[in-house]
């Protein structure tokens, strides 16, 4: 490119000559060619404007293509970083407390139809219903031509019966996979366990939610993501659940009884080892609940901790204890038992009209279950007293233990708690418990006065229980227990090897419409082993037992839930690996058992 | 040397895309693999669930207790007692080696041996 000098010679000369100024021709062409780059530096500045906005155009564009494109597609998990778990159990199984597996989930289909897309309905009726016998022909028929698009036929599919139904071969009939809860022990821990069902349900998948008991207590333990892979482990063990309940069973038979409740439970922990109640059900096949009569005849109830009864005799410990505790008795004072006891209008009576006074000593109240001598004992004490160490021992609240049912059974108390009140509570009447309260305060008695709160659950740590007796006053009350087996109501509990203390309870039954049945009765026993050093509370509970071995029937605890509560402890104790003290000869060379 | 730089940039270029190229589908087949994976735990899971379960099923202590009252004969299994405890000193020791008489030497079947007189 040429470049016009500013100040060209020939025309500076011929301007001179003129007599012009030549400065402004320099003017002139600086003017010039300032246009000139103006002009040049214009069309660059303008290019990159146009560049700058397509590239802000573009990047502006593919931002929001991107956002609309994230905006109208389905999302989607990265798959790269999809995770290896989570995939099955959408709730946690249930174990015991030795890992043996209580519930688990089972991978299974439910069928649906879509009648739009069904070939030949008439054929699809016809053939389902003699695959699953519980569907009527008819019925099948009506539902998938009335014209609606969608219809549930079966939630649940055992694989042969799914094979059955691919084999009739419709389009219309469809499949949608579903985790269904099993429980492989079937009727064993019935009651503790529940039962689950389907909650919310979709094609693809179906909530299971508990329905009863500890799964529905523990609903969303059980079902929280972070913890399904994490088995839940129960106190009980399962070797120990299944022998009580094997003995019970059988007790339950031979004595006539239309229920019965077992409560094992660990002192020093408060874990629950085993909790029965017959008559029992199938959680995999959950009954459905009684419409009419009584809810407490269903095999649903569960009689250890819903049902509250007068547990009686049982109960007479506790005032005893007090009373050695507040330093007003000691095991060998002798109190006023002179029976029939009349205070006011009202006469209390001994068992069989017995009378064991005039005077006994507070150790043979509690042998031979004197009424008279409990009700005296317990009014040294006082009504305020007994209700608030009552309270402590539990008895006013519902109990602590994780099952939905615990909650709902709180305790019949009296409102109004006067003199009469405390006299017939010392016995055991006029104040209704479960089995479960019971075996909480035996344990507290057994645990040298600590209550430990009682749990289903495996305790890694033992919560500081709070004492409620002195250590002193627990052994002695221990003491006086074992006394009643050894010499008292329940010397069907002597047993070769375990030394048992307890205390018998028997409970005329209250009829609905007030008062008392003649012949029907509850009968308890409430025990705790080794009776040296108790480390078990055991609790048996017969309902409406009758014992007709003998001349006449016998319906006192004594002959009913002590020799079942006995032989639950003779099956049991082995199992704990509690040592018999059975009194050997020293081994010499004729009894020393010699292997070849 | 200018149309050297582009030639081994434009070189570069393509060798960059093609192996881009070659990333990307090892990267899919890697997701693939990932995800065949997967599915394959989720059905060995479930695989084990099951078996699981059916383990628990067939050891329900019911069932155990059916099998050794069955098998009563062969086994001999009774429920645990009491009287089934023993003490260590109960537990003999190994009975003494007793030496047998040498067999191999011989022996006098009849006759009587020659006594000094």
């Amino acid at each position: 490119m040429t470049r016009t000098p500013l100040r060209p010679l020939a025309r500076i000369l011929s301007a001179r000559a003129a007599g012009e100024n030549p400065d402004s021709i320099e003017r002139e062409n600086l003017r010039a060619r300032h246009e000139v780059m103006r002009e040049k530096s214009r069309k660059r500045s303008e290019g990159r404007l146009l560049i700058l906005g397509l590239s802000f155009f573009m990047a502006f564009t593919v931002v929001g293509a991107r956002m609309g494109l994230l905006a109208a597609s389905e999302p989607m998990e990265p798959r790269s970083a999809a995770p290896g778990a989570a995939i099955l159990a959408q709730r946690a199984d249930i174990t015991d407390r030795n890992g043996r597996v209580m519930a688990t989930n089972l991978v299974t289909h439910a069928l649906y139809a879509q009648p739009k897309d069904m070939v030949d309905p008439e054929r699809v009726a016809r053939e389902l219903a003699v695959i699953f016998p519980d569907l009527k022909e008819e019925d099948l028929h009506r539902r998938l031509t009335d014209g609606r698009s969608f219809l549930w036929i079966k939630k649940k599919l055992s694989p042969e019966q799914m094979q059955k139904v691919h084999e009739i071969g419709d389009p219309g009939l469809l499949f949608g996979p579903r985790e269904m809860r099993l429980y492989p022990n079937g009727r064993l821990a019935a009651h503790v366990l529940g039962g689950a069902s389907f909650g919310t349900e979709g094609v693809n998948s179906a909530e299971v939610i508990g329905t009863a008991g500890l799964e529905k207590f523990l609903d969303d333990r059980l079902r929280d993501p972070a913890q399904t892979a994490e088995p839940l482990q129960l106190s009980l063990d399962l070797t120990l659940q299944s022998a009580v309940t094997e003995v019970l069973d059988t007790g339950m038979k031979m004595m006539n009884a239309k229920g019965a409740a077992a409560v094992l439970m660990d002192v020093r922990t408060g874990e629950i080892l085993s909790l029965v109640s017959l008559p029992d059900f199938d959680p995999n096949d959950r009954p459905n609940p009684l419409v009419k009569g009584d809810p407490g005849d269903s095999p649903l109830f569960n009689r250890a901790v819903q049902g509250v009864y007068e547990l009686g005799s049982t109960f007479k410990i506790f005032a005893v204890a007090q009373a050695l505790e507040l330093g007003l008795v000691k095991p060998d004072t002798l109190v006023d038992a002179n029976a029939p006891m009349v205070w006011g209008k009202f006469r209390i009576k001994e068992f069989r009209n017995h009378n064991y006074g005039p005077y006994l000593s507070v150790a043979d109240v509690i042998a031979k279950s004197s009424n008279v001598g409990t009700a005296h004992v317990a009014l040294m004490v006082g009504g305020l007293k007994q209700q608030a160490f009552l309270k402590t021992l539990g008895f006013f609240e519902p109990t602590p233990i994780e099952m939905v049912e615990a909650k709902s059974s709180r305790p019949l108390v009296q409102k109004n708690w006067s003199d009469i009140v405390t006299i017939t509570v010392s016995y055991g009447h006029g104040l209704s418990a479960s089995p479960m309260h019971l075996a909480a305060a035996y344990s507290a008695i057994a645990n040298g006065g600590v209550a430990v709160p009682p749990t289903l659950l495996r305790r890694k740590t033992v919560p500081e229980g709070t004492r409620v007796m002195s250590e002193r006053v627990a052994r002695q009350a221990v003491d006086m227990l074992a006394g009643v087996v050894e010499h008292g109501t329940a010397s069907y509990a002597k047993l070769e090897g375990y030394a048992i203390a307890g205390k018998t309870g028997t409970a005329d039954k209250p009829k609905p419409t007030g008062g008392y049945y003649k012949d029907k009765v509850i009968n308890t026993f409430a025990s705790m082993f080794p009776a040296d050093n108790p480390r078990y509370v055991l609790i048996v509970t017969l309902d409406e037992p009758v014992d007709t071995s003998g001349s006449e029937p016998r319906r006192t605890a004594g002959y009913t839930a002590v020799p079942v509560a006995a032989e639950v402890v003779r099956r049991v104790a082995p199992l704990l690996g509690i040592r018999p003290k059975i009194e050997l000869p020293p081994a010499n060379a004729l009894t020393a058992v010699v292997h070849n | 040397m200018r149309a050297l730089v582009y030639l081994l940039t434009f070189a570069a270029v393509i060798g960059l895309g093609f192996w881009a190229y070659k990333e990307n589908y090892a990267t899919q087949q890697a997701l693939k693999d990932v995800s065949r994976l997967n599915s394959e735990i989720a059905d060995l899971r479930e695989a084990l669930s099951i078996q699981r379960a059916e383990w628990a099923y067939l050891n329900r202590p019911d069932r155990l207790r059916e099998l050794s009252t069955i098998n009563f004969d062969r086994l001999r299994l009774l429920p645990m007692e009491p009287e089934q405890f023993g003490l260590a000193s109960e537990v003999a020791y190994p009975a003494p080696v007793v030496s047998l008489p040498d067999v191999n030497a011989p022996v006098d079947i009849s006759g009587e041996q020659e006594q000094n007189p």
